[in-house]
């Protein structure tokens, strides 16, 4: 007996016929630990803190990847100076390492130029991104997210399971209020949150501790506004000699230290 | 999308279905290709037939279609094709990777603005699968 499984049909399981959706898992399947640098704020260093992170653990030994899904506003290549590389093509798309990094960005493909993409492009960028990057057998991958809560966030949790969230908040209460609203969106869903980080703190105040350990989550430091940081942009190795960067590396630290899920 | 990569893609999606509607065989997929993505449809093709192998699949007729690349734009409301003549090389080889990165490079011919919707053949997708079923 023949059974058809005609247009109508696959059309009302679309989302099971997109074949990008399938390969996700697999793509992903010998890379140890996920972490999405996240905040529902733009500006408060997730990018900085996503590419420190990756080289400290990168020293450490591990291998690590980075992936910018920062589509609209990629910044990681202009922290690592990554010019003058792009993927190989090899049954999908191998990335290129840079500084011990295998690093996947928009920017192989979009360049200098603007790009100007809706919720919807955005999500198709990123399973198309998904399903075509071949990261290998790496212990980290570490995602520099899009501030918002919105597309990238959605599409991790539902096609990335293995996904754990590093929160990033500065000193500001509106700053942490769109972390306390991500967060408890992401606890209400049971996905993974490894703890929340105070960057850019100018003055004592114990406010940011108390509001994430009144949460329940762990508190995994701060890190003192650090004014040499903006010249160490694009300049790994002083990037790396940086308060910041020793800072991030003691969060490393605190990341390598405690099981994740897998 | 790199043909491989997607080859490697169906493959999954019709074996993945397949063991849902336990099918024993499948004996016919129908596929949509969408002309945004560029696809080399020879090396899809050949992808395709060295997946199948030693799968479900291995009796599979891939019967593959392609769609014109249709855009509207969502400030003017003009509709037009994507011509892979009409922009640079780097472009196109960019937009066959990520085709949302078409509106890095196009611009609606008529307004000039990127916010355009691919009303259609954008990528690809499944339209039809046929097998045996498990107990006949």
């Amino acid at each position: 007996m023949d059974a058809e499984y005609g247009l109508k049909a696959l059309r009302v399981r679309s989302k099971m016929t997109d074949p990008r959706i399938s390969v996700i898992e697999g793509r992903l399947k010998k890379v140890n630990s996920i972490l999405a640098v996240s905040s529902g704020k733009g500006g408060v260093g997730k990018s900085l803190i996503a590419s420190t992170l990756s080289l400290a653990l990168a020293s450490k030994g591990y291998e690590v990847g980075l992936f910018d899904i920062d589509f609209t506003n990629p910044s990681t290549h202009i922290i690592l100076n990554a010019e003058g590389i792009s993927p190989t093509e090899e049954n999908g798309v191998v990335p290129p390492k840079i500084h011990g990094l295998k690093y996947m960005s928009i920017i192989y493909y979009s360049g200098k130029r603007v790009s100007p993409l809706r919720g919807v492009d955005m999500s198709n960028a990123l399973i198309e991104l998904l399903a075509i990057t071949r990261w290998g057998s790496i212990d980290f991958l570490v995602i520099d997210m899009p501030p918002g809560i919105s597309d990238a966030i959605l599409d991790l949790i539902r096609l990335v399971k293995k996904t754990s969230f590093l929160m990033v908040t500065t000193s500001s209460k509106l700053a942490f209020e769109t972390v306390r609203k991500l967060t408890s969106l992401l606890l209400e869903l049971r996905v993974p949150v490894i703890g929340v980080i105070e960057n850019m703190k100018m003055r004592e105040s114990s406010f940011i501790q108390e509001q994430v350990k009144g949460m329940g989550l762990r508190f995994l430091g701060e890190i003192p506004f650090d004014y040499s940081l903006e010249e160490a942009i694009g300049d790994v190795d002083k990037l790396l000699k940086t308060l910041f960067a020793q800072k991030v590396e003691e969060l490393a630290e605190k990341i390598i230290s405690q099981p994740l899920r897998n | 999308m790199h043909e491989w990569a997607l080859a490697e893609a169906v493959v999954s999606t019709v074996s993945q279905i397949a063991e849902r509607e336990g099918l024993r065989r499948v004996t016919e997929v129908k596929l949509k290709v969408g002309e945004l993505q560029q696809i080399e449809m020879e090396i899809l093709r050949f992808a395709l037939s060295e997946l199948k192998r030693s799968s479900l699949l291995e009796d599979t007729e891939f019967i593959i279609e392609t769609e014109k690349a249709e855009l509207t734009c969502r400030v003017c409301g003009h509709k037009w094709f994507f011509k892979r003549i009409e922009i640079d090389e780097n472009a196109a080889e960019a937009i066959h990777f990520i085709p949302e990165i078409a509106h890095v490079y196009i611009r609606c011919p008529r307004c000039g603005s990127p916010d355009f919707e691919v009303t259609r053949g954008r990528g690809v997708w499944l339209e039809s699968i046929k097998g045996a079923k498990q107990d006949d």
